[in-house]
Parts: C-alpha cells; structure tokens; sequence
C-alpha cells in the first residue's frame, strides 16, 4: 500500500469536512477521488500532501508516517487546479525547481529537465514564462514540475478544472497515457464522474465528509452501493419506483411486453446523437408530489413521477416517436436499478 | 477597453483636463519651480556655499543616516508585518492592522511628543533604563530614527499587502510541496513576487522620511550641527534670514525626491515583459 489513511478528522469551525475516513490507495495505480464540491476530496488530499493538517488520524506514506511531516518532506508532487506557476521563472526554471532545491548538479538538472520537458511536449517552451503558456500548456509545465523530483505519490487537485472542455479531454488522454509510462501512484481529485470513469484505475467517491463506496470504474458503475454512488456517476431517472439509468429503458409502440409500464411522451429532445423522452406514465395523474428526487436525478420540467428515456437518434426515428406517442417502458436486459430508499 | 468606455463630450473633457492641469500646476509645479528659480537667482552662487556651510552639510548627512536607517527597518518590518497579515490568522488581527494605519491619521507632532514621553531620559518608562545604560534616545540619532520609521511605517505595508493577497498562497504552496523549506520559499518565490511592491514602498518610505518634520523636531531637540536634519534646517535658515541656504537646501530635498521617483518609473516597466 502506497497511502494509508486512518480515521482521519478534519473540521472548519463548524464545517465538517472529514470523518473517520481510512483508505488505502495502492501503489502504482492511478485513483480517482470523485465526489461533489464540498464533499472533503480536496481537503482529504491536501492532508496528504502536507498542506493541510487532520484534527486527528495518520498519514503512512510508503510505510512512514507521514502525519506530523512538514510537506517539503514528504516526496510528494502535487499539481494545483490553478497551476501555481512560479510566474517569475521560465518554464524551464520551473521545472528545475524542486531539482535546485535538492542541490543537483547542473549538469543532471539540465538533462533531467530537457527530459521532462520532452515527457509533457513542451521543449520548445522551455524558456517562455508561464504567462506566455495556454492553460493546458501550464497545466503541463506543473506536471512536469511535480514529476521532476520522482516524487513516491503524484497528487492532482482538480487538475483539469480551469480548462476548457476540448483541451480537458485532451488532457485526459494524455495523463492516462503518461501513467501507463511513468508509473507513479496518483491521486486525483474531480467531480467530473466522465473524467473518473476514463481515467482512474480506481474511484473513491466521496461525499460529505464520508467514503460512500471504492471500486473499479466498472464496479461502481454497474454495482453501485447506494443511490448517491448511481446519481453521482451519471443520469438518473425513476421507474416504478426505482432509480435507474435513462438509457436502460426499453421503449416499445405496443403494450405486448408483460410488467411494462404505458405512458405518453409528453417531451422530445434530440441533442446530437440522442434523444431523450420525457414520458409520462398513464394512471398517475394526480400522484403529483409523491416522492422526492433523489441524488443526481434527472430533473423532470413536468411533473414528479415523468420518466426520462435516452435513445439512439436513430432508434427513435424507427419507431417514429413524437410528442403523444403511446409508449411502454421496461427496463432492459442487465440494467442496474436501486430501489429507492434514502428520503430526502 | 477606451472604445467603450463612455465618452464625454469633446468640450466637456477639454474643460476637465484643463481644471486638473490648471490645479496640479497652482499646487505643486509653480511652487516648486519657485524653489528651483530663487535657488539658481545668482548662478551656483547658492547651492555652492550652502554645501560649504557646515550647518547644511551636517544636516544632509544626518538626513541620510535617518532616512536610510527608516528605510531600513521599515524594509524588514513592512515585509514581515505584511507577510504575517496576509498569511496567518490569529486574534487581533484586524486591531493590528488598524494600527498599523495610525501613523497616517495622527499628526506627526503627536507622534514625537508621544516618543518623548516614552523615551525621556527621567521620566520615560524605557527611557530611564536606557538612560542608565548609557543608550541615550531623545535629543539624539536613535530618536530621530524612531521617530521617522514611526511616521513611514504604513508606506510598505500598505504596498505590499494587496500584492501579496492577489498572488495567494498557492506558489508556496507548490514549493513547498518540491521541498522548498520556509526561508527557501521566501527568497525563491514569495521575495520575487513582490518585490515591486517592496521597491515602491521603499522608495516612497524614503520620499517621505527624507521630508519628515514634525516628529522629528520634537524628538531631535533642534541642535545644530548634531540633531538637525535638512528639513530643519531649511526652517531656521529661513528664519534666520539666510534664505539662500534655505533655498538650496530644499532644493535638494526637492531633487532627491524627483530621482526617487524617475528611479521607480524607469525600473516599473521592466515588469510587464
């Protein structure tokens, strides 16, 4: 194990941001901490890193304790959301940071850095300042900065989340690949479950203060733990009573299919590829206000009890759907449904 | 941006740029440049034999050891007051840094008198005991120096804080993180970041305590030859009836603040590129 966690505590005044949270993140893997702004995912990494203290719990890093280390001695690279770009040096300066502090040779250092640069495809920027740098460009330039003195754990904060869609996507790809060629253990905060789900080898979805479940990406996506976890990772929707996906819905033009629900879209929606219904189901006229909505639910514009559905663009035309089409739902073959249970 | 920036009619804005020229040269270019025409009235006659009377060259120097001493504690303490206010929360903070303020609201005079109360030799809380150790505050060096960074204290604080609050704490953070220890992190990331805001209040620090009256001459007892810096100096000339000393004293005065200024504005724009 690479990181260990133990019951770790932190408060903000009032604010609770961790409880007893223990974790153990192994090594060489890449992780992804996922959970909503304020659920403690950056507070906890912060406190591996050094930056921040528990109130009460241990750190072990690589076998030490690292609790009541200075961050300077933890061997920890750690890239900011916002770069933390040393604005006054070039990049090259910038990466050669962590190596002149450790007393390197000249000589090493330059090698080193040349290498670096090359990892992350910025030698032709070396002596540029970071302001003359794109988002990602810096985003980069940290990376390498990070990487430059071979720290045991490479930790993340919402690395991507300055960057616009386009160039995240990009970015990505390329941490993805640079892990599969560096190796190093990497923590990574999001609250993007598309980058957790690409990404990580392992998700840690955070909420709260608290750990709701860890897994594989495939793990938490088809066996999530509770409500929150399948909210969290992706559109949900309710049918007969239970969450699942929009896009584990079944559509058919005739009732044949038993335990099917009938209902009359009342809604259609293409957004590129798909379309999504807004179905209404017949006989619930009047249930208005029936149940809450629970995590990560798709908001109805209509009414409480309206199921979404996403299909293919293709799909809908086949079965030339259109606003007050009769239709019935069922949920297909392997969908994951999770009966609701928490109220809000 | 000045495309859409609203815009006043072309007589209006004719009209306040005149009012604003109009105002700065009745305040502060003709009065000056009053200064520098009753200086240079006969020749160099003026400022030669000011430079040669004993009186205005002991008081130059002394200005010099003053100011540069003021300059000097205030570069250490506006730095670290600032570094502490920006970066660390504890109780008081806030009355601190409304302290930190009161040397601009209160007038000099009060400034030196309350030093003298302090520091007396005979009745001054500290002064007593410094007095019998031989360290002598009031109507000497140590006084005047007080005195002075009293008064100029806010100047680089006031700089340097807004600075420090827009760059944030996260490139120290990250050095931090490299392996950089606290003073490591100081000289290599913090010291760079601000070291504008350092130099102008540096500069002003001078500016101001190269000009500085009031406190100081209470505090300084007006000796001649001993505790009289330049600007007392041009207040007794004047008095005195030497007003070509006077003259070329302020004349002085008046030059070194102008080379501050030129200083600050040929080293400013090398911060852009």
């Amino acid at each position: 194990m690479s990181i260990e966690i133990k019951d770790v505590n932190k408060n903000f005044g009032d604010f609770v941001a961790l409880r007893d949270v223990s974790l153990n993140i192994p090594t060489g893997q890449l992780t992804a901490l996922l959970g909503p702004s304020g659920g403690g995912k950056s507070t906890l990494l912060r406190i591996v890193a050094g930056l921040e203290s528990a109130d009460s719990g241990t750190v072990m890093i690589e076998g030490k304790d690292a609790t009541r280390l200075p961050p300077q001695k933890r061997n920890v690279g750690f890239v900011f959301q916002h770069y933390a770009a040393f604005k006054h040096m070039s990049v090259a300066k910038n990466v050669a940071f962590g190596l002149e502090i450790r007393k390197r040779s000249k000589a090493e250092t330059k090698r080193r850095v040349e290498e670096l640069l090359e990892l992350v495809h910025l030698s032709q920027f070396a002596h540029r300042l970071p302001s003359q740098l794109s988002g990602g460009q810096r985003q980069r330039m940290a990376l390498a900065r990070a990487l430059a003195v071979e720290p045991t754990v490479l930790l993340l904060d919402e690395p991507f989340g300055a960057l616009d869609a386009k160039v995240r996507k990009e970015l990505r790809d390329w941490l993805r690949r640079l892990h599969d060629e560096v190796h190093v253990t990497t923590v990574f905060v999001t609250h993007d479950q598309e980058e957790a789900l690409e990404v990580a080898d392992e998700i840690v979805v955070i909420n709260d203060g608290r750990i709701e479940q860890i897994g594989s990406p495939d793990e938490l996506y088809d066996r999530p733990a509770n409500d929150f976890v399948m909210g969290f990772l992706g559109p949900v929707t309710r049918l007969s009573g239970a969450l699942i996906r929009p896009h584990d819905i079944d559509v058919f033009t005739s009732g044949s299919v038993g335990g099917a629900v009938p209902g009359e879209v009342t809604r259609l929606l293409r957004v590129g590829f798909e379309t999504r219904l807004t179905v209404q189901p017949s006989g619930s006229a009047g249930a208005k206000g029936s149940g809450g909505s629970g995590a990560g639910e798709v908001p109805a514009p209509g009414r409480e009890d309206d199921v979404t559905v996403v299909l293919t663009r293709s799909h809908a035309r086949e079965m030339d759907l259109d606003v007050g089409s009769r239709v019935w739902l069922a949920p297909n073959r392997g969908a994951t449904m999770m009966p609701v249970v928490r109220a809000v | 941006m000045a495309s859409t920036r609203l815009r006043e009619p072309a007589p209006v804005r004719w009209a306040l740029r005149l009012v604003a020229v109009v105002y700065v040269f009745l305040l502060v270019l003709w009065p000056v440049s009053l200064v520098v025409k009753y200086t240079f009235a006969d020749g160099m006659t003026a400022l030669t034999s000011a430079l040669s009377d004993p009186d205005v060259t002991a008081a130059l120097k002394l200005t010099a050891v003053v100011a540069l001493s003021a300059v000097a504690i205030n570069l250490v303490f506006g730095v670290w007051m600032s570094i502490l206010l920006v970066r660390y929360d504890f109780w008081g903070k806030r009355a601190l840094s409304a302290l930190i303020d009161l040397p601009l609201s209160v007038s000099p005079v009060v400034v030196g008198l309350a030093l003298v109360l302090a520091y007396n030799p005979r009745t001054g809380l500290f002064g007593t005991r410094l007095d019998a150790a031989g360290v002598q505050v009031i109507f000497s060096t140590p006084g005047m120096i007080m005195a002075t960074a009293f008064v100029a204290l806010p100047l680089v604080i006031r700089e340097v804080v807004p600075v420090l609050s827009e760059i944030g704490d996260e490139q120290e953070q990250a050095s931090r993180s490299l392996g950089a220890n606290a003073a490591q992190t100081f000289r290599r990331i913090t010291l760079p970041s601000i070291k504008w805001a350092v130099v102008y209040g540096l500069v002003l620090t001078l500016a101001r305590s190269l000009g500085e009256f009031g406190a100081v001459k209470v505090v300084s007892g007006n000796i001649v030859q001993q505790t009289q810096t330049a600007t007392l100096v041009v207040e007794s000339k004047y008095q005195g009836f030497d007003q070509d000393a006077a003259y070329a004293t302020a004349f002085i005065l008046a030059t070194a603040s102008v080379i501050c200024i030129v200083v600050v504005s040929l080293l400013r724009p090398k911060e852009e590129s």
